[in-house]
């Protein structure tokens, strides 16, 4: 019992950062109608920089604050400067821009801050805390997850209550539209990047001290979180966000019960997606969108 | 013996510079070229740093006059840890740049692909980076060298050590599913000669976000002893889970991932005492050889022409190692620079002492052993640094 | 509405206002494919294999610019069908000792065989569900490999050697030379191929189902039909590219197939020139195989961020690729007024 109730923590722990992660891809593909493959990437350079502020003796929390607000500015203008030319460009050339993204934004924290592992202070508290006998939960992981909450909320409130939130969804639903009912379509995308950003840097700040930060520590949570926004519908934040925590705990298990799981994990998890998909199109929880056409 | 050997080979070397000096394609009066390939990109990244390291090496050689006269051009080429496009660039440098020979490659499957092609074209392929057994075959290999004790042979020093140590020991295994992992396990158990002594092994993939899972299943089997075979980034991982997660076993860990400051710190030093590795080299962060004369070579070293080197990444000075028995090969090679005798040369050295390697543990090869060190000491982490143990002990 | 039948009819008239140039085309293409073959007598060692391992790719790119420029369909995972191509070869040579220039045969067999049963489900999914899916098997590739499931057959880990016996003497052709032809014979195969595929019904169904699918069927035409024949075709052509590599290179192991391989597959179609189905592939594959040498000198240890940065730059300037390039310096050479090639919408074909 013990055992499968560790099981469940380790799942709920990794579960929580896909769910973060997959609070930023709902982000921009609720802002812009495309899924940013670079989003793990972008996460993992703001990482680095909250990094290097706390080598510079910055005390945590300002650290982070200060990288979401430093992430949020930088990917406007990355939106600004190298998304904006492909407004109008066809999906795959889009899709290509981001491979390139992916593979520039990668490359440079390696040549940066080079390819070693690095701790990362946890923003809550390294130690454990005692459940039962043989039981505990990392303070971190509990922090982690009251933060998905903290996010989850704030982005579903942003969306469903604010004028801005419902303008940046009119945005990414019409572009046409919108500009005729006085929305300027061009701040929306570029704020769409920079809040996507921004909840990428949390991601980050909350995957590094599990995982340890190296410029490839983005790319297993991408997956994860990918599998679990695809599960509970990429445009709803709350189906994500339970998508995610659901992947994690379903790796957990796997990993844990399942003859060759730790091999499978990734396969299993793409044959659940599939077949969850297969019934409903859109998630568990998504909204069916109308294609433009 | 040593001494006439030496006397031997430097005899030789006058001798072959009385003559004229001959040459195969990638030597010349005033030039040697040679290649390195290793993962520049990629999710290996972390492992290149090697090229750089021996191309920053011969800068410093060519700095200091060369060899023999000859500057010293090295090529480095980045295959992304990719089989195939090993062999491209492999290709490429033999057939198109015509270097000598190639030294100080990278990785088991990057390394298997150019295996036959090397030795068909009869070019040297010296002092690889890895540690498979599969290296050291000179007889049907005779071009292929690797640098490093293999995988094999440390597995069975810890086998060796818990049967003699721990007979009624349980043992969990953690290690990475790749031949790497696998090297180690299967000499392990293979030495232990008992399998039931091995009450539980996972493994876990590089594209892991974590192996919490992984450890929470060892801890679980019951196993008294924690065989750690991963990478650096998972051992520390792994070191860190089994203290938070209570797990208190006897931990035995690969020496690739023994770094201080790469893998004990972020997994804890407090979580790290008591760990069982073994060593071969120097470590720099270790205070006990902060006067030693290798360290200080290779700290001036890396203040000149190697700035990027961490003394916590055992790929930045490991290589130092590495590039000075290149250089020590090429010297002896004389005018004589001919691919077979390279191979000559590199399978003739005896009890050659190359940097950064612990007192008593020295170079040896010959024609029918091209495995160049072969002798590494256990080690115990006394929660501040490693304390080595024992003899040093030889392997085969 | 009207943007979408106007791009209808000119798909559909496309073919008669071709059949003017026809012979004309028809000569160059048996020009070039006369000069594939003679550089077997001009082009030595290293140069057939890049030239092996250059077309290899370009096989795969020209069935994923059938599935992801015609049909529209977005794919990160067809590294996984190279893969299964370069096993299934690389096991026929291992086990059955299957002369190494019929195991694409094979491959692709295998391969027609493991892409029906994931694009079944997988085709229902639409856009950028399919591309996420896909993108999944990508990852999933490689660690499914290493399995020790399948390791009797795969060689696990270790991976397996390939022992290849060039053609028989009186040939009079070395390793290098046979595998290249080899290589060019189903490079040609699959170039005679996709061109009579893109230009007849089929191509006519993929474009329309890309388009618009309801007005698609309204014409008349199977979508789902059209939508798996597409991904088929490109799975065909993806595992005889795969299989074709692993018997340049000899040698097949999971790392051989990571997921970028399958981000450089997509890389090779996109970059190449979406819907040019011969010069884009093949520029595309040069792209995958030769630019990253020339960013690694670039910037050593930051090879990817120019490799990124170039493929960015190559969009901006021309989204409809390398081949669009080409297309456009050709349009300068010959003063021949150029016709408007993009409509509002900036698809690529």
């Amino acid at each position: 019992m013990t055992f499968f109730l560790e099981q469940l923590i380790i799942g709920l722990s990794s579960g929580g950062i896909y769910a973060i992660m997959a609070l930023a891809l709902v982000m921009i593909y609720k802002s812009t109608g495309h899924v940013n493959l670079a989003q793990g990437e972008m996460a993992v350079f703001s990482t680095f920089i909250a990094w290097t502020l706390v080598q510079m003796d910055v005390p945590i929390w300002p650290a982070i604050l200060l990288t979401v607000a430093v992430s949020f500015v930088g990917a406007i203008v990355l939106e600004r400067v190298v998304v904006r030319p492909f407004a109008k460009a066809d999906d795959l050339v889009v899709v290509a821009v981001f491979v390139g993204l992916f593979l520039s934004i990668h490359s440079l924290a390696g040549a940066i801050w080079n390819y070693e592992v690095k701790p990362f202070p946890s923003a809550f508290s390294d130690g454990s805390i005692s459940l039962m006998d043989d039981l505990s939960i990392r303070a971190h992981t509990l922090g982690s997850l009251l933060t998905t909450g903290a996010v989850l909320t704030a982005v579903w409130f942003f969306f469903r209550y604010t004028r801005l939130g419902l303008a940046l969804r009119a945005a990414a639903d019409n572009h046409e539209s919108s500009r005729l009912v006085g929305i300027n379509v061009s701040v929306m995308l570029a704020l769409g990047w920079g809040l996507a950003a921004g909840i990428g840097a949390v991601a980050g700040v909350m995957i590094a001290p599990v995982t340890f930060l190296d410029p490839g520590m983005g790319l297993a949570p991408l997956i994860f979180a990918l599998a679990g926004a695809l599960l509970g519908g990429i445009t709803s934040p709350f189906g994500a966000a339970l998508g995610g925590l659901i992947v994690g705990v379903l790796e957990a298990m796997v990993s844990a019960y399942v003859p060759y799981g730790i091999e499978f994990r990734e396969l299993i998890a793409l044959m659940l997606i599939l077949s969850v998909l297969l019934v409903r199109p859109a998630g568990l929880f998504g909204e069916i969108v109308t294609r433009r056409v | 013996m040593l001494k006439s050997t030496t006397a031997l080979v430097l005899g030789l070397t006058l001798a072959s510079g009385a003559m004229a000096a001959t040459y195969d394609k990638g030597a010349s009066d005033d030039e040697i070229k040679f290649g390195t390939i290793v993962p520049l990109s990629g999710p290996a990244s972390a492992y290149g740093s090697t090229g750089t390291c021996i191309a920053a090496y011969f800068d410093m050689v060519n700095d200091k006059g060369g060899i023999n006269g000859r500057k010293v051009s090295v090529s480095v080429q980045d295959d992304g840890y990719n089989p195939a496009k090993m062999l491209e660039q492999a290709r490429r440098l033999v057939e198109r740049e015509g270097v000598l020979f190639i030294a100080g490659n990278i990785g088991t499957p990057t390394n298997s692909a150019i295996h036959r092609y090397m030795n068909q074209r009869k070019v040297p392929h010296l002092f690889l980076t890895t540690g498979a057994s599969k290296w050291d075959d000179p007889e049907n290999y005779p071009w292929t060298m690797p640098y490093i004790p293999s995988y094999a042979a440390e597995g069975r020093i810890y086998a060796k050590y818990i049967k003699e140590n721990m007979p009624d020991a349980k043992i969990g295994i953690l290690y990475q599913n790749d031949d790497f992992g696998r090297d180690y396990m299967d000499a392990f158990i293979d030495q232990l000669g008992d399998e039931s002594m091995v009450v539980s092994a996972v493994s876990y993939d590089t594209s892991a976000a974590t192996v919490d899972s992984q450890m929470s299943t060892l801890k679980e089997s019951g196993a008294d002893v924690f065989f750690n075979v991963a990478s650096p980034k998972f051992a520390a991982q792994a070191i860190r889970r089994a203290g938070e997660i209570g797990w208190d076993a006897t931990q035995f860990l690969v020496s690739v991932s023994n770094a201080k400051s790469a893998v004990l710190e972020p997994a804890g030093l407090d979580h790290s005492t008591g760990i069982i590795s073994t060593q071969y080299l120097k470590e720099p962060t270790n205070p006990a050889y902060a006067e030693d004369a290798d360290v200080q070579a290779w700290q001036a070293f890396k203040a000149e022409y190697f700035p990027k080197a961490s003394d916590g990444n055992w790929w930045d000075w490991s290589c130092y190692s590495t590039a000075y028995t290149i250089e020590h090969v090429l010297a002896q090679a004389g005018d004589e620079l001919t691919r077979e005798n390279l191979m000559k040369v590199a399978s003739n050295l005896e009890g050659f002492e190359a940097p950064m390697l612990l007192p008593g543990i020295t170079v040896n090869t010959a024609a029918d052993d091209f495995a160049p060190i072969e002798a590494m000491s256990l080690m115990k982490f006394d929660g501040d640094n490693w304390a080595l143990f024992g003899d040093v002990i030889a392997v085969d | 509405m009207t943007m979408e039948s106007t791009d209808m009819t000119q798909a559909l008239s496309a073919p008669r206002s071709r059949k003017v140039s026809l012979p004309f085309a028809r000569l160059g293409y048996g020009a070039a494919a006369l000069a594939l073959l003679a550089a077997t007598g001009v082009l030595e060692g290293y140069e057939l294999f890049l030239a092996s391992s250059i077309l290899s790719y370009a096989i795969a790119a020209m069935g994923l610019n059938v599935l992801m420029g015609y049909n529209g369909q977005i794919s990160l995972g067809h590294g996984a069908f190279f893969a299964i191509g370069a096993y299934a070869a690389a096991i026929c040579i291992d086990r059955f000792a299957v002369p190494f220039a019929l195991t694409p045969v094979i491959a692709g067999i295998v391969g027609m065989g493991a892409g029906w049963l994931i694009g079944k489900p997988a085709l229902r999914l639409e856009g950028v569900y399919l591309a996420l899916a896909t993108f999944g098997l990508a990852i999933a590739t490689p660690t499914v490999l290493r399995s020790d499931l399948f390791a009797e057959w795969t060689g696990g880990v270790q991976g397996l050697f390939l022992l290849i016996n060039p053609a028989p003497e009186w040939a009079g052709l070395d390793l290098d030379q046979s595998i290249y032809l080899a290589v060019v014979g189903y490079f040609l195969l699959f170039a005679f191929l996709t061109l009579r595929l893109v230009r007849g019904l089929n191509g006519k169904a993929w474009i329309a189902t890309r388009d618009n699918p309801i007005a698609a069927r309204a014409m008349g035409f199977d979508v789902t039909r059209a939508k798996t024949r597409a991904f088929v075709f490109s799975v065909l052509a993806c595992s005889v590219g795969g299989a074709l590599q692993a018997v340049a290179v000899q040698f097949v192991a999971p790392d051989s197939f990571p997921f970028f391989l399958s981000i450089s597959l997509f890389t090779a179609v996109v970059v190449g020139g979406l819907c040019s189905p011969l010069v884009g592939p093949l520029l595309g594959a040069v792209f995958i195989v030769m630019v990253p040498n020339v960013t690694e000198e670039i910037w050593q240890g930051g090879s990817w961020a120019v490799y990124g940065g170039v493929i960015i730059a190559i969009m901006a300037i021309q989204p409809r690729g390398l081949a669009g390039m080409l297309g456009w310096v050709k349009g300068k050479l010959t003063t021949h007024t150029n016709r408007k090639q993009q409509t509002g919408r900036n698809r690529p074909c």
